[in-house]
């Protein structure tokens, strides 16, 4: 007879003194939140408005919430890395354990990844995206709420693990054999794989939608040459999805196979290939990081073209570059692991495309900076962060050729010349991109524009802590300090003080980004936004703002490029309305997400009654809702031209 | 209609998106299984496993399942709902009796002291044929769902584009079998 718990047991609650602190925040912060839900009586609101809504443009709010909280907790754990590595030397091993410290740096790359990089581009996406090409919704709202709660469940997987057990200790891609049971016996790990699994999901689902999206429901006239930049990127993003995301599927799949069938995919004994998973991994990691970073290229170039009153430089060559990455960048995965051992031949083909791939990136600069060239340049916050963008992210590619170097990797494989590398890219590159679009689009989400002065005390507050946080870890990776030390050798401590110092500014930053929210909140009245503040150039700034629900009264007819700005050429088209058919809420995909939370939980715990349930109720729940045949109703055109009018159209 | 055939042709091209990617998800099995499939560690290995004569009979089986499904699908359009019915019927009998050979060779293995935690040649093959097997388990569970909807709301535009997509499924499900009946079974037969 098994346990109803599984393997859960009391002392899954038990946690070491500092472990206890985030166990108790966790714990409270889930109670305070429904606390003051129920005080207020908002419950109710929060169903009906939120939690059930199929409409993109709040499912991308959402993305955008779940995104800043866990950027918080992955920022907290960035700050713990620093400290414990600014003060531990032998003999003085700092505040934490070493269990606890590879649990931090873990949870801190799993988390920025999946649970900030993705959700913030998801959320962009989720707004822009419909909007750029002229549509009232993605292809599948449905899907749409079904992939946003299924990341939720897996953050809550992850989150949930600082409260009952520990997580994964391995390094966010949970290489083998340390990953496997034999190493790793706890449920960390396993944590880890179900947080993904679901969280992958989602992403698959998304990336299929969006495709479909972009693919199919463009306003008529608007040809593939004519999309936006930013479309474009997209769709090279999400095509990168759906073909490197079932890769993560079964990856993720087999270690689980490993650690709870006792299979021998890549353990060290009955013939498994631990060097499988790593290859496997990597097929899917390459093409996610220009997952991340296409869409942050395409912000770059919609912002760069309006703030320099200029169209863009060179629209052909910046769709070429764009596909050219999406292909590329499969074929560059072994630059990870050139110490493997493939031989000469292997590692030089990897390495030179690797070179090849910094071309296509390389011709995007330039655009960008003949865009600017001549322009009439407003300093802007998003031009700040394109200019902070532009600076760092040579610096960091620059680190990137010079890895592609398959010698010099082999000394700089691991170190800290590594992690400053990718941090660059990825906070540089990505994070930076997506800071543009999100003061950019700030005032079409909301009505009302960003407060530019504390906007600004933000930007440089980040460029400065992330000069400082990263700048020495070159240094540091050329004097010989691997990643993942929990303990430093004494002449590495000046160059690790500067990088802690440079989180302290980097958390200042962070405070100038919350505070320019809340004078943006109170001052809403005096910077009301309008239709289109910048001036821009696409179709999301033909519309009021906060956009209305059903997007576009009139569906718009495309003659160009900067759709948008023609139209504000010529003269107004006549407008006349129609039916317009809008999705109605649907609850399944919170229900649908919290049998799947049940599932992997379950399955982690070894509770498999509770995974057993969890599985059959998402598919009960997709069965049900094929029998739904009203899932839509009809805003009239009378209502429609009713609306309109109050938007003083 | 203009608005119902742009649905129609958006489904079916996000569902053979979705295709794209599962064929992904094969493929990674499929590289695993080449990688793995001589790390047999003295247990099993595919020569010792495969069974030719009935292999082809679950081949056969399946292939015939992909042909009735046809039929489904063409009876649908017609619009004769008996005939659809029936053909489904057939076309969900013969997928069980696929899954069920495959789960009894499973059986037969782990009984011989062959089972998926054995060794890494095993892993794989369990693995992979599995996955196809829950492919074609869910495509059964699918295909049931379709049979209620047909039975008690009788055909549509809406239930036969649904029947037309999970046949789409039911054939690539097909076109998977036939690269496991290469390249594991005939390849290890040789």
């Amino acid at each position: 007879m098994t346990n109803l718990f599984g393997i859960l047991t009391l002392s899954a609650f038990v946690h070491g003194p500092i472990e206890t602190i985030p166990q108790v925040v966790v714990v409270l912060a889930g109670l305070g939140t429904a606390g003051l839900l129920l005080y207020y009586k908002k419950v109710g609101w929060l169903y009906k408005n939120w939690l059930t809504s199929l409409d993109h443009k709040k499912i991308a709010v959402m993305y955008f919430i779940l995104s800043f909280v866990m950027l918080l907790r992955g920022g907290v754990d960035a700050a713990m890395m620093r400290v414990q590595q600014a003060t531990s030397l032998p003999g003085s091993p700092g505040y934490l354990t070493p269990d606890h410290y590879g649990q931090i740096f873990t949870a801190h790359g799993v988390i920025m990844i999946f649970f900030v990089a993705m959700p913030f581009m998801f959320a962009i996406l989720n707004y822009i995206v419909p909007l750029q090409i002229g549509a009232r919704d993605v292809a599948y709202p449905f899907l749409n709420s079904v992939s946003f709660w299924l990341t939720v469940a897996g953050a809550m997987l992850v989150n949930i693990s600082l409260v009952i057990g520990d997580f994964a200790a391995t390094g966010w891609l949970a290489y083998p054999p340390l990953s496997e049971l034999q190493y790793s016996p706890g449920v960390g790990v396993d944590y880890s794989i179900w947080a993904l699994q679901i969280a992958g999901v989602g992403t698959l689902i998304a990336g299929i939608n969006f495709l479909v999206t972009i693919i199919k429901m463009r306003a008529p006239g608007m040809t593939l040459m004519r999309m936006p930049i930013f479309i474009w990127t997209s769709l090279g993003s999400m095509m990168l999805v759906i073909f490197a995301f079932p890769i993560l599927t079964v990856t993720l799949a087999l270690l689980a196979l490993d650690r709870t069938l006792g299979m021998h995919f890549f353990t060290t004994d009955l013939g498994g290939n631990v060097m499988m998973y790593v290859n496997l991994i990597w097929a899917w990691g390459h093409p996610e990081v220009y997952i991340l970073i296409l869409p942050a290229f395409g912000i770059f170039s919609e912002i760069v073209p309006v703030f320099s009153q200029k169209r863009l430089f060179g629209y052909t060559s910046m769709v070429v570059a764009t596909m050219s990455i999406v292909v590329l960048s499969f074929l560059v995965w072994v630059h990870h692991f050139f110490t493997m051992g493939a031989g000469a031949d292997v590692n030089a083909f990897f390495g030179i495309m690797t070179m090849v791939i910094a071309i296509p990136t390389g011709a995007k600069v330039f655009n960008w900076l003949f865009t600017m060239f001549r322009g009439r340049i407003l300093f802007t916050t998003p031009m700040l962060w394109f200019i902070g963008f532009l600076s760092t992210f040579i610096i960091g590619g620059m680190s990137g050729v010079l890895m592609s170097i398959p010698g010099a990797d082999f000394e700089l494989h691991n170190s800290l010349f590594l992690v400053a590398h990718f941090h660059n890219m990825i906070i540089g590159g990505v994070l930076f991109g997506f800071f543009a679009g999100f003061t950019y689009w700030f005032p079409k989400v909301f009505g009302f524009t960003l407060n530019e002065r504390i906007g600004k005390w933000a930007f440089w507050s980040w460029i400065v802590g992330f000069l400082l946080a990263f700048m020495p870890l070159y240094i540091l990776g050329f004097m010989g300090a691997t990643r993942r030390l929990d303990v430093i050798d004494p002449s590495w401590q000046p160059l690790f003080i500067v990088a802690a110092v440079g989180v302290c500014v980097i958390f200042l930053a962070l405070f100038f980004q919350v505070l320019q929210l809340i004078v943006s909140i109170r001052q809403r009245r005096q910077h009301v936004a309008g239709g289109d503040p910048w001036n821009g150039r696409t179709l999301e700034w033909s519309t009021p703002s906060p956009v209305p629900f059903y997007n576009f009264a009139v569906i718009p007819t495309v003659d160009g490029r900067d759709a948008w700005w023609q139209m504000k050429q010529g003269n107004p088209p006549e407008r006349r309305y129609e039916d317009i058919e809008i999705p109605k809420n649907s609850f399944l995909g919170c229900v649908i997400a919290a049998c799947a939370f049940a599932l992997g939980f379950g399955i982690v715990w070894h509770m498999w009654w509770l995974a057993a349930m969890g599985a059959v109720a998402i598919v009960m729940c997709l069965v049900a809702r094929s029998f739904n045949e009203h899932t839509e109703y009809t805003l009239t055109a009378a209502e429609v031209a009713k609306l309109e009018s109050s938007y003083g159209k | 209609m203009e608005n119902n055939l742009a649905i129609k042709d958006k489904n079916m091209f996000g569902f053979w998106v979705y295709l794209m990617s599962d064929c992904v998800l094969f493929a990674g099995l499929f590289a695993t299984y080449a990688v793995l499939y001589t790390s047999t560690y003295g247990n099993a290995s595919i020569q010792t496993i495969v069974d030719l004569p009935f292999v082809l009979t679950e081949t056969i089986i399946l292939l015939t399942s992909s042909f009735t499904v046809g039929l489904a699908v063409l009876a649908a359009e017609r619009g004769k709902k008996t005939l659809t019915l029936a053909a489904l019927t057939l076309t969900l009998a013969l997928g069980l009796a696929f899954l069920g050979m495959e789960l009894s060779e499973f059986a037969r293995l782990a009984a011989a002291g062959s089972g998926p935690s054995q060794s890494a040649f095993l892993s794989i093959f369990f693995t992979l044929l599995g996955t196809h097997g829950l492919h074609v388990f869910l495509g059964s569970v699918w295909m049931l769902v379709l049979m209620a909807h047909v039975f008690y709301k009788g055909l549509s535009e809406g239930s036969t584009r649904k029947l037309l997509l999970m046949s789409l499924f039911w054939h690539f499900l097909d076109i998977i079998w036939i690269f496991i009946f290469t390249f594991v079974y005939m390849f290890g037969a040789l």
